[in-house]
């Protein structure tokens, strides 16, 4: 493991994503990704008294998941990364506090997923053989802590993102077969000043381009070298803003970008606006379908960078602006 | 007891009714799309305007015009309020100011908690499915 | 032109960049909804007018019952769809008002009856409460100063 250039992290023996697992709710059940993951689910609550309780048991159900497909036992499990968007990660804590792991909670807002897939490689390269990262989100309990209550009768802008309900895991070790994770950049703190909190995107589209950049800066490549360069949460405005703003900056990524808020939700049927956001949506579309088409070799050189908007109900109240931050990942065959 | 239904759809009583409602809440609907208020921020400008409005006498001539097109609108809501302050002040002075106002829209407030209490009892929000 | 180089810049791109609301078709649904939910009203109003109750208490009847109306709505999980559909046309008449109570109370009934319910229903509503009366107060005690001067508003 090396330092190279401002901010990147070379893996000199790169770890390799193991085996990934994912579970979504109703309505990513309904959408154009539906049929890559392990499991789809009819009803938010999943037999739970409270969305709080359904996300806890949506996370512990996707890590028993993904450590029954790995065939690694807990034991051999040495620690664990997990973080939601909920109040001190309430639901990443209690989903796995019947894990018997050592635990990392981590909190980066949507880019919780490769952010904990980041630090579960750098503890691959030095003390670990078997990390697992899981992150969730539920729509429901994200709108109760963030936005409004269920059932009341208002109108959301077209620039807004729907959370995605579901959760993503995957475990990382140290001597695999691959996809390696071979680059980590991680991300600075960005606040170009947006307020809105139903434009997102907006707000962290700005990040996106500065980790990009310097990805690519600190590395030495250029978008021609990846086949595909993924962001997390950015949306349908997002995304087209990133493009734009790379572009002044020199760097063409149109034909290869796309954004798992995108991919997971068909815009026009599903009328889910800008695109999906939560720290499921990384962590979905990563474990269940970019994770395939890496493993049936579609993808070879995947460049992942998830992106999070660092605020709360509080801030936005008292009129504070998004910070935005994204992290990348290289993961290659 | 009898009811004339001719009085109770007096068509032109009724138009107006509407029109007035209608125009009033797209104020309601710019002001949401065009300044990216919450829906709280909303309800809070309309019933201000409409508790000063009334203190200034001019929204009962809305009233007078629309009927139920400007007392349903919670602009209503804050006439009603003022209204009753002022006549509280008229019976009994300085205290009626604090009493009037509640007084009046009592029977709205304590609908909406009662049958909020009562809706919370018997269900449960769903996720919406558009 | 650069539009990351400043915040104004960003804010001005951004907004140029993102979709507006269908302001004319959102304020179409707004009219016909709200109006319609006005015309209800009136008509209830007609019918209590016509059993001989006086102006202030048809007032009330309707008021009661179009909240009663709307919190049935929002128990059936209905409202929702319908605000969605008509954004201010349900919002700004009282119906909106009994929703603001009601979703929170339905929503917050798991953290229990006293704080959850009790404790949250009027965390959207709240304000409009403070607000109105609070004017409601001023306007009162306005009223009472010109009043003794013989200036009568009302």
């Amino acid at each position: 493991m090396e330092k190279v250039g401002k901010q990147t992290i070379k893996f000199n023996n790169p770890p390799s994503i193991l085996e990934c697992a994912s579970i979504v709710g109703p309505k990513e059940s309904q959408g154009p990704l539906a049929k890559y993951f392990d499991q789809t689910l009819d009803d938010e609550f999943w037999g739970e008294k409270t969305w709080e309780k359904a996300e806890s048991k949506i996370i512990k159900e996707t890590v028993n998941t993904v450590i029954s497909k790995s065939g690694v036992p807990s034991e051999q499990i040495d620690c664990c990364f997990a973080g939601d968007l909920l109040n001190q990660c309430i639901s990443s804590s209690f989903g796995l506090r019947e894990l018997n792991v050592p635990f990392f909670g981590v909190f980066g807002a949507c880019s919780t997923f490769v952010e904990s897939m980041s630090l579960s490689a750098i503890c691959c390269e030095t003390f670990a053989e078997n990390v697992l990262c899981a992150t969730s989100s539920h729509f429901c309990s994200a709108e109760k802590q963030f936005r409004f209550p269920l059932e009341l009768g208002n109108q959301r802008p077209p620039s807004a993102q729907w959370t995605v309900t579901g959760s993503g895991a995957a475990i990382i070790t140290k001597s695999g077969t691959g996809p390696y994770i071979t680059h980590i950049t991680p991300g600075k703190i960005v606040d170009m000043g947006i307020k809105d909190a139903n434009n997102m995107g907006a707000a962290m589209a700005p990040a996106f381009v500065d980790t990009i950049i310097s990805h690519f800066l600190d590395t030495g490549r250029n978008p021609s070298y990846y086949d595909a360069i993924i962001s997390g949460d950015l949306g349908h405005i997002g995304k087209e803003i990133a493009i734009d703003i790379a572009k002044t900056q020199g760097y063409n990524i149109k034909s290869i970008y796309n954004d798992c808020g995108v991919l997971i939700f068909d815009k026009n049927a599903q009328d889910t606006h800008s695109g999906g956001s939560g720290c499921a949506c990384c962590g979905t579309v990563f474990s269940g379908y970019l994770f395939k088409q890496l493993k049936e070799k579609k993808i070879k050189k995947l460049l992942l960078i998830a992106t999070g908007a660092l605020m709360n109900s509080t801030s936005s109240q008292q009129g504070e602006s998004i910070p935005g931050i994204a992290h990348a990942i290289s993961i290659e065959l | 007891m009898d009811i004339n239904w001719a009085n109770v759809f007096d068509w032109m009583s009724l138009l107006k009714c509407f029109v007035v409602g209608g125009i009033i809440c797209i104020i309601g609907q710019i002001l949401i799309d065009k300044t990216k208020l919450t829906p709280a921020r909303i309800l809070v400008i309309f019933v201000t305007t409409g508790a000063i409005l009334g203190g200034l006498g001019i929204y009962k001539y809305l009233v007078e015009f629309a009927g139920a097109g400007a007392t349903v609108p919670l602009t209503g809501f804050g006439y009603n309020l003022a209204k009753g302050a002022i006549e509280g002040v008229k019976e009994t002075g300085l205290i009626g100011a604090f009493t009037g106002g509640v007084k009046a829209a009592a029977g709205g407030i304590a609908a909406a908690v009662f049958f909020g209490y009562i809706a919370s009892l018997i269900s449960k929000p769903k996720m919406k499915k558009q | 032109m650069n539009p990351i180089e400043t915040k104004k810049a960003y804010q001005e791109y951004v907004d140029k960049k993102s979709p507006n609301s269908p302001i004319l078709k959102n304020c179409f649904n707004a009219f016909w909804v709200g109006g319609l939910i006005c015309t209800i009203g009136q008509i209830i109003m007609n019918i209590c007018k016509e059993r001989g109750f006086d102006q202030t208490l048809s007032g009330t009847i309707v008021s009661i019952i179009l909240i009663g109306i709307s919190a049935f709505l929002t128990g059936l999980n209905l409202f929702n769809k319908i605000g969605k559909f008509a954004g201010a046309g349900s919002l700004i008449p009282i119906t909106g008002f009994a929703n603001s109570i009601v979703s929170p109370a339905m929503e917050y009934k798991s953290e229990g009856y006293v704080m959850g319910v009790g404790g949250k229903m009027f965390t959207v509503a709240g304000p409009v409460l403070v607000f109105g009366i609070s004017a409601s107060i001023i306007v009162g005690i306005v009223y009472l100063i010109f009043n003794t001067q013989n200036m009568t508003l009302v």
